[in-house]
């Protein structure tokens, strides 16, 4: 989808987002089917990229990319959500939706990456991880809530790039990481807009609304002290123009990643733990407990 | 009330046993009265027989929902919860409103319930045993994971690691609390971290599933129990089952998501009946307490009822 294509909502800029952008946009655009993939990005980002497979438990998923390359020179590991361009390819991929095996794989080449000491970037976009009977029986909720916790525990380098959807649980299970950012366009909530409306209103048409109510917009999420930082994009998505993003993104990596591989696994690790441990708003005998980073009064 | 109207609405066992969780919060008591109808067996039972056996029904076994305070005097030794982390609130980071002001919804919810939130915490003891008990609260907003429940879970695994002492949680929930945003998101993050400390401390987490527990819960802290129990017939997923009908455009299989279902499929230790919940912590106790030798073996055949 174009930028000529997006509809416009009418709806009033959230004027807390410090945003151009009506959020309803950003969703669109984040959802575009001509935006980069974690594929593309791979391919342009590194050189060598040796994709690997399955999770040596059930199968391989399509939904979720993992595998080795080489970044500037040094190897990394990488992981994402893979949408697909074509229909037949996006059938393939399930949208991005991953399975619970999808999930292993990518814990699996964590693990991998950890014991050669190689650090991992992380590349997220999908819709959520899938709902269906079989992602139920083989244990969907497992698969997510080890990731978790395991990326908590993965002692190199993760760095995590939100580049499309980031879709609740399904998008967290390969995000956690020592440094988060978000693409301009990108959008990341712990449900989706139209699941939202749908419980609200009993009307998922009424998304755009929902979207600006969960504030899950790059500028919603470094407000809230949520994400290290925003990504650029050209106007009109990276979809018309990757350049600045891809700089951004490769200047990023590289200062990270240098600064990361510095510190001792330990001193990651306890970094890292704090880090989320501060991702919470709360107040106790009148005292207010919010993110270090946030805006939020 | 509310399981009364059900059974009425839904003609047989086989509609019964895919009620949706949603259900369940309009049943949390059972009704006064001497006699009550069970909500799955469809019999008169004597209602002093049902509470004397933790809200079971004598007949077919359905296990009712109870309210925190009963589950609290189930499992601890009398007077012995002292709750902890109880003046943690809500402060409505994203000022969200829809039909209703989310602060007016908390509001509601702890007049409804007498809670704060949607779960308590606690050091208490376990059959002479000292332990961190958790305990969510289905009523309160569904049971839902905010801030303030993320916190409190992790407070609660902090306590169980400072003081070396087992962390049972108690988990009904339909998942996240959207009305919070990514901050409910990142509970799932902050829960799972503080689960993954007691691991490498090897401090004891028992995961104990109730009806229904689903969403941000089930895929964070609750299935990362060392041991993971769960009531008979809990319903218990990810996705909740109108989400997956909508997706596949299919019916669900009989018996999906219940507790059964994921014992069947290795994601549970053990179904355990409610008047075996506590004789069956404290044995796990005792295996996992460090003076595991000279604890009583109290192991019965509670794990046999998934057989």
């Amino acid at each position: 989808m174009t930028d000529t294509k997006l509809k416009k909502t009418g709806k009033k800029q959230d004027a807390t987002s410090g945003s151009l952008l009506p959020i309803w946009e950003r969703v669109l655009l984040a959802r575009a089917q001509d935006r980069p993939t974690t594929l593309d990005y791979i391919q342009r980002l590194c050189s060598q990229f040796i994709e690997l497979h399955g999770d040596r438990s059930f199968r391989d998923d399509p939904s979720i990319i993992a595998g080795f390359a080489t970044f500037e020179g040094r190897s990394v590991a990488v992981i994402g959500h893979q949408k697909g361009k074509s229909f037949k390819d996006r059938m393939t991929r399930n949208f991005g939706m991953p399975h619970p095996e999808g999930y292993r794989k990518a814990l699996r080449i964590m693990r991998l990456a950890e014991r050669f000491a190689i650090p991992v970037i992380s590349f997220i976009d999908t819709p959520g991880a899938y709902p269906g009977i079989e992602a139920e029986e083989r244990g969907q909720v497992e698969a997510v809530a080890r990731n978790i916790m395991e990326m908590f525990e993965v002692k190199v380098p993760i760095l995590v790039f939100v580049i499309g959807e980031g879709g609740s649980g399904g998008a967290l299970a390969i995000g956690v990481g020592d440094q988060v950012y978000m693409l301009e366009n990108a959008v990341y909530s712990v449900i989706s807009p139209e699941a939202c409306a749908a419980i609200l209103w009993e009307d998922s048409s009424r998304a755009p609304e929902a979207a600006e109510r969960l504030q899950m917009s790059s500028h919603d999420l470094l407000r809230m002290g949520i994400i290290d930082g925003i990504i650029p994009e050209a106007e009109g998505g990276v979809q018309r123009d990757s350049s600045i993003t891809l700089a951004a993104m490769r200047s990023t990596i590289s200062e990270r990643l240098d600064s990361l591989t510095k510190m001792s696994p330990e001193t990651l690790l306890e970094a890292r733990y704090t880090k989320f441990q501060g991702m919470v708003a709360y107040r106790e005998n009148g005292h207010n407990q919010l993110p270090p980073n946030s805006k939020i009064t | 009330m509310g399981w009364l109207t059900r059974s009425r609405s839904h003609g047989t066992d086989d509609e019964s046993a895919n009620r949706k969780p949603e259900d369940a919060e309009r049943k949390v008591r059972v009704p006064e009265g001497l006699w009550i109808k069970c909500s799955l067996c469809r019999q008169i039972v004597y209602r002093k027989e049902v509470e004397k056996a933790g809200k079971v029904c004598p007949k077919c076994n359905y296990h009712f929902p109870i309210t925190v305070e009963e589950r609290i005097s189930q499992l601890s030794d009398p007077d012995t919860f002292k709750e902890f982390g109880q003046n943690i609130e809500s402060v409505d980071p994203l000022e969200f409103v829809d039909s209703h002001r989310y602060t007016d919804r908390i509001k509601a919810a702890q007049k409804k319930t007498g809670l704060t939130d949607a779960i308590r915490i606690g050091e208490c003891v376990i059959s002479g045993k000292p332990a961190i008990l958790g305990v969510f609260s289905f009523g309160f907003m569904g049971g839902s994971m905010g801030s303030v429940v993320g916190e409190k879970v992790v407070r609660a695994a902090g306590r169980a690691l400072e003081l070396r002492v087992p962390l049972v949680l108690v988990t009904s929930s339909g998942g996240a609390r959207m009305q919070e945003g990514i901050f409910s998101l990142m509970q799932m993050a902050r829960t799972s971290a503080a689960i993954s400390r007691l691991n490498q401390e090897a401090v004891p987490f028992f995961s104990v599933l109730a009806d229904p527990t689903f969403g941000g819960v089930t895929a964070s802290f609750a299935m990362l129990g060392d041991v993971i129990l769960a009531e008979p017939r809990s319903l218990i997923g990810f996705a909740g089952p109108r989400v997956i009908e909508q997706t596949i455009k299919q019916q669900l299989p009989e018996g999906f998501q219940r507790a059964e279902f994921l014992l069947g499929h290795g994601f549970l230790d053990m179904v355990v009946e409610r008047g075996r919940l506590k004789e069956t912590l404290s044995s796990l106790m005792c295996v996992f307490s460090p003076a595991g030798r000279h604890c009583i073996p109290a192991m019965t055949d509670a794990g046999e009822s998934g057989a």
